[in-house]
């Protein structure tokens, strides 16, 4: 063998030049994208480029080389672990992609998704202006003409339907920013039927965590779970949904020798890395976590000190589990006694345990009954509160966690201040916007205190009859900002929902499903898509599953007519009339809202969570000092000068003003700490006692504190009671004055209302947790099962089971009827399980996210998943003479409807269980519908939607959809 | 000189593509090349594991043992290149290398094919040093910039390492004594069956 240096070849080897290649001087943006892009014409153009060359010339932005590198940090945006993104740029050209070793959160990584961002920006598939639909036929327009076309008709439905007749659908693919602009205005428009992806994500996660001990997000973080001893997934599959979160799991159970186990109805590619895996029939959570609870009340695992200090109604639990007997739980489940004893033991007694999930538990009808039973396992074993335990919970998109907390949800104002008269009148007080007017914005006062209806159910206020929709009309509109279509589940109705809009306006990168269906349910006109940018070319803050926070940079500008969403909230707000109102104390510049200042109202209204600490200063001061920051606790040292003793992206709740530096917090409920260093009690958010027992904790309180027993949350009045309300500076006091005038009172102004910050600095200098020091809830009197109960899915295949444990019984819910109880009986009666024998569960692959049409235009994803697929199992195959990678038809219980995938004959799946990837989209009962798109905007990978398989039911709670339990049958094609 | 090496540590690989995407990003390798993928055995059984393949860079590597044209060479870091100018497409590389690693454009109406390419390690070839014309041919050229590949930069889970043999050998050695289970080491069950305890 030869060994030659680099240098040496040259000589030996006879060069050519090489020719039809790049051009000699460096390309412009521009330049390139018209050379690159347009000529490319699906996968055809991509398989052909030069013979000895890598690639087709200039398929992509090459580097330049020579060209100074400018680099930019934002966040990738697939999904909630909040990798940071290093962009080199030339000559405003998005180049290359470094690893970001600084960030504590990726230290370097990503996964398929995060290591092809670059493609997104410069994707040829990209919607580039704005188009509408003439007599059923995608054409051209401008900004001007859209926004003109879109507010006449909304304001013409608005004068003929009311503002409730108009559809907000928003998304967790905004800003923070972005979503405050979005709600602000579905709020100045005059409606609460606004709402984003976090209803079919963890809607009912932030409903039963948020009932159980007062916040409805992941306790901990990716980074602490390195410190567990026991790691439960029970309804997660981080290997394909969070990869780079793997790393922290699987590193931590490595130098820990934790215990890694894995609930779930597929052995996921999570399972293959587990200790134990534990498979069971899709729907019996409850069952599964009351089974573990039988065995740890029996043989004494839980932990007594933690129950009586910090846990209200753990006894009316006992009642509970004490009928979930190993017998019973087998026979829900289908666990081996034997096997769920070893699992329940490991995890009450090798600790810190903590419990990971993401929607395996939320998708369902029982999804907030089985998040809280979740919690209750945690509270039963004394596992919250100190590192390496919690509730980690794993949420979707890169700003779910934010636009949830912002509010663009049907239930609440920003930062969960709920709709009541007072959060009106708070929110109306942050804005500068007296309350009547904003009462008068809506049809009723009724209507504004009462929440909208959730996205899950859109198409049915649009078909439902009007004495059914609880409003003076039926949604005749839907202004759609970032979200998928094809991600809601029973498809086939939400096409006869297109069918009935009369205006549908679809914002964002790509056209999406919603266009590709509306063509396909007949629309001819009223049909808008509006080109958005991705985050990568824009700036503003997103929230991680962790609740840090991180500022994004703009990487590139958009390169043809995109706007970023403050620039289309800005022109549409204008030409509704509301921008006055929207913009009193945001600057503008041009028509771009400055995301700063967003930022900075934002801290202004969000006491109630903690959003108040946040400035844009000292977000991008973290993201400049991210290599400070510690791989464990994610906290800097106390002596630097920028971030001393700061959390990473000041994890919400990060107390008071800005200028009094609370470091945010790491970990909830942590009462070994400071309130300063980021510790806290549960949430005393449920009153004060309840039967003549305390709901305040009992000689449990945070370190340093000068109340050392539990107290209530702070209100001017408990100051003035403590004396406290002396420490108040003049300033404080005359803003609290001035909104106890408002309020009539000046002792009812609390934290979460003093908009001078007064109340929460006096009680965090007295070591005193704002929001007061209570008890977690273990039973939850306002919810339908204060206690959970196991509950069959609509779509059963055990019909013996439903008559003792049947769903929820049929009620009215967020302004639309929900039959669940009658669908279920209807399909037992039918003999529906006999007809459509197996079971089907949906859910994610890496290289896809959501509704996935973004990410099946990128072509480097794309090619790695060309086909839609259905995995059954080996004897499930062998039955109907299906083979692996053959077509096979996959009926679904509701609506004669069907789907042609290929199959996956595969032992992931137990006999009797089918699953099928959400991310799919672009074919409809075995139609390719690539026709319907607007001409170079189809995906590189149709097919068929799992959801239009999915069927019925509803979370009463949040109006959860179930797309992870209901009944197929299979065929070979 | 080091010895630049990958290896796969199989307990962590979780397939989860990153290595895949970002070596497409990085050299813009068109549809239907794969200079890296990974592979899963056992695929949704018990024991299934992944790992991530590309050139592994032979000491004696036996596409270079097989070329009609000589047109591989091997860098002092221990990096086997190949020069696209001289290679011929004839395809006997593929027949010869045991992992796969050589990869070929289709062009032309009968399926002929261009010419091979390959993992580089982020050393592109022959060509001047991060020039237009190395990276229009094999793509970025990382070690030249001081840089290890990206595919290892990024794996989500620290699984894939390259580098100088001698440190990733440290690595993955203190990883192994650390954790006390499994080899980890892909190949170990194949090559000793049951009769040691991984």
């Amino acid at each position: 063998m030869l060994t030659k240096r680099k240098d040496r070849q040259a000589s030996r080897t006879h060069l050519q030049t090489l020719t039809g290649g790049m051009a000699a001087a460096p390309l412009d943006r521009r330049t390139f994208l018209r050379r690159s892009g347009l000529v490319a014409g699906g996968l055809a153009a991509l398989g052909s480029f030069q013979l000895g060359t890598v690639k087709k010339a200039a398929a992509i932005s090459p580097p330049q080389p020579g060209v100074p590198i400018e680099l930019k940090k934002s966040i990738c945006t697939h999904c909630s672990v909040g990798c940071t993104v290093t962009a080199e740029v030339q000559n405003g050209v998005w180049t290359g992609q470094e690893p970001s070793w600084d960030s504590p959160f990726n230290r370097g990584s990503h996964c398929a998704k995060g290591a092809s961002v670059r493609e997104l920006v410069h994707s040829d598939r990209r919607l580039r202006y704005p188009m509408k639909l003439v007599d059923g036929r995608w054409e051209r327009t401008s900004w001007e003409e859209a926004i003109n076309g879109i507010g006449d008709k909304l304001l013409e439905i608005r004068e003929k339907s009311g503002p409730e007749s108009t559809y907000w659908m928003g998304s967790a693919k905004f800003s923070n920013e972005g979503t405050y602009l979005f709600r602000k205005l579905a709020a100045l428009w005059g409606t609460n039927n606004q709402d984003h992806q976090a209803r079919i994500c963890h809607s009912t996660t932030v409903a039963g965590v948020a009932n159980t001990w007062g916040y409805g997000a992941m306790t901990n973080s990716y980074n602490d779970i390195r410190n567990s001893k026991t790691m439960l997934v029970l309804g997660g599959n981080p290997a394909e949904a969070h990869p780079v979160a793997m790393q922290h799991l699987l590193e931590g159970k490595e130098l820990n020798n934790a215990n890694f186990i894995v609930m779930d109805p597929r052995f996921t590619r999570t399972a293959a890395h587990a200790t134990e895996y534990v498979r069971f029939r899709s729907g019996t959570d409850i069952a599964l976590i009351w089974g573990m609870l039988w065995h740890i009340f029996e043989n004494g695992w839980e932990d007594k000190e933690f129950i009586t200090q910090r846990v209200y109604g753990m006894d009316e639990v006992r009642k509970e589990v004490a009928k979930y007997t190993p017998d019973e739980v087998e026979m829900i489940t289908g666990v081996p006694g034997e096997q769920l004893k070893r699992v329940a033991e490991t995890f009450a007694t090798q600790k810190p345990s903590t419990i990971i999930w993401c929607m395996g538990q939320t998708h369902h009808t029982v999804g907030t009954a089985n998040t809280r039973a979740s919690c209750i396992l945690c509270l039963a074993t004394g596992n919250i509160g100190k590192p390496g335990t919690g509730a980690n919970i794993f949420r979707g998109h890169d700003n779910v966690q934010g636009a949830t907390d912002i509010g663009l949800d049907v239930v609440t104002l920003p930062f969960y201040y709920g709709l009541t008269e007072g959060a009106w009148k708070h929110w109306g007080r942050v804005w500068e916007i007296p309350y009547e007017d904003l009462v008068g914005q809506f049809s009723s006062k009724e209507l504004m205190e009462t929440p909208g209806i959730p996205l899950t159910r859109w198409f049915d206020s649009v078909s439902l009859p009007k004495e059914d929709v609880g409003q003076p009309d039926v949604v005749r509109s839907m202004f759609v900002q970032g979200h998928a279509s094809n991600s809601i589940t029973r498809i086939p109705e939400s096409i006869k929902g297109l069918a009935g809009l009369e205006l549908l306006v679809v914002a964002d990168p790509h056209p999406t499903t919603w266009a590709s269906l509306a063509v396909q349910a007949g629309r001819k006109d009223n049909t808008y898509l509006l080109p958005v940018c991705t985050q990568f070319e824009t700036s503003g803050s997103r929230v991680a599953s962790n609740r840090s926070i991180q500022w994004g940079e703009q990487i590139v500008p958009p390169s043809f007519e995109q706007k970023d969403d403050y620039q289309v909230l800005y022109l549409l707000s204008q030409k509704l009339g509301l921008a006055e109102w929207m913009f009193k104390n945001i600057a503008v510049e041009g028509d771009r809202p400055v995301p700063e200042d967003v930022l900075r109202e934002m801290n202004r209204g969000g006491w109630s969570t903690g959003y108040c600490g946040q400035s844009p200063e000292r977000l991008k001061a973290h993201m400049r000092n991210q290599h400070k920051f510690d791989l464990l606790t994610l906290r800097a040292p106390k002596d630097d000068p920028e971030v001393g003793g700061d959390y990473y992206g000041l994890p919400w709740p990060c107390w008071g003003k800005p200028e009094l530096r609370h470091p945010g917090t790491a970990n909830l409920y942590s009462t070994g700490l400071n309130v300063m260093d980021g510790g806290s009690p549960f949430r005393a958010r449920f009153g004060v006692e309840r039967n003549g027992e305390t709901l305040l904790a009992e000689g449990s309180y945070t370190e340093g504190s000068e109340l050392t027993d539990g107290y209530p949350e702070f209100t001017m009045a408990v100051l003035q009671k403590l004396g406290w309300d002396r420490d108040l500076t003049p300033e404080e006091l005359g803003i609290i004055q001035a909104i106890g005038d408002d309020m009539g009172d000046i002792g009812k102004v609390s934290w979460s209302t003093d908009l001078s910050g007064g109340i929460q600095r006096v009680a965090l200098s007295h070591g005193c947790h704002p929001y007061g020091n209570g008890k977690a809830r273990a039973l939850a009197w306002n919810l339908p099962d204060p206690v959970p109960i196991h509950r069959e899915p609509i779509y059963t295949p055990r019909v013996d089971l439903v008559a003792k444990y049947p769903t929820y019984p049929d009620a009215k819910q967020f302004r639309l009827p929900n039959i669940g109880f009658s669908v279920q009986k209807a399909a037992v009666d039918n003999g529906t399980a006999k007809s459509f024998p197996i079971i089907l569960t949906t859910g994610r692959l890496v290289e896809y996210e959501g509704g996935g049409e973004e990410t099946r235009s990128n072509r480097w994803l794309a090619e790695l998943q060309q086909d839609m697929f259905v995995e059954i199992n080996v004897d499930d195959a062998a039955e109907r003479g299906i083979s692996d990678g053959g077509w096979v038809w996959v009926n679904g219980a509701e609506n004669d409807v069907k789907a042609k995938v290929k199959a996956l004959v595969t032992e992931r799946v137990g006999k009797g269980v089918a699953f099928m990837p959400f991310h799919f989209g672009g074919w409809f009962r075995g139609e390719d519908l690539r026709a319907n798109y607007p001409e170079g905007t189809d995906p590189y990978v149709l097919g068929e939607s799992a959801n239009s398989i999915t069927t019925y039911g509803y979370d009463p709670v949040t109006g959860m959809q179930e797309p992870k339990v209901t009944l197929c049958q299979i065929a070979a094609v | 000189m080091a010895r630049m090496k990958f290896l796969c540590d199989a307990e962590r690989c979780i397939e989860c593509n990153a290595c895949v995407t970002a070596c497409k990003n990085e050299h813009d390798v068109p549809w239907g090349i794969n200079r890296r993928r990974v592979v899963t055995i056992n695929d949704g059984k018990p024991g299934e594991r992944s790992v991530s393949m590309a050139c592994m860079h032979c000491t004696d590597a036996p596409c270079a043992a097989v070329c009609p044209v000589d047109c591989f060479y091997t860098t002092a870091d221990a990096v086997v290149l190949h020069s696209k100018d001289l290679c011929i497409g004839c395809g006997y590389c593929f027949y010869a290398c045991p992992f796969g690693a050589p990869q070929y454009p289709r062009v032309g109406n009968f399926g002929s094919r261009g010419k091979m390419d390959k993992c580089t390690f982020c050393a592109a070839g022959p060509e001047g040093d991060s020039t237009e014309v190395e990276y229009a041919k094999y793509g970025a050229n990382r070690l030249a910039e001081g840089k290890l590949p990206l595919c290892a930069e990024m794996c989500s889970t620290k699984s894939l390492l390259a580098g100088d043999g001698v440190i990733i050998a440290a690595i993955y050695k203190e990883r192994v004594t650390q954790r006390g289970y499994g080899s980890g080491a892909w190949g170990w069950q194949t090559a000793y069956r049951e009769t040691v305890d991984v």
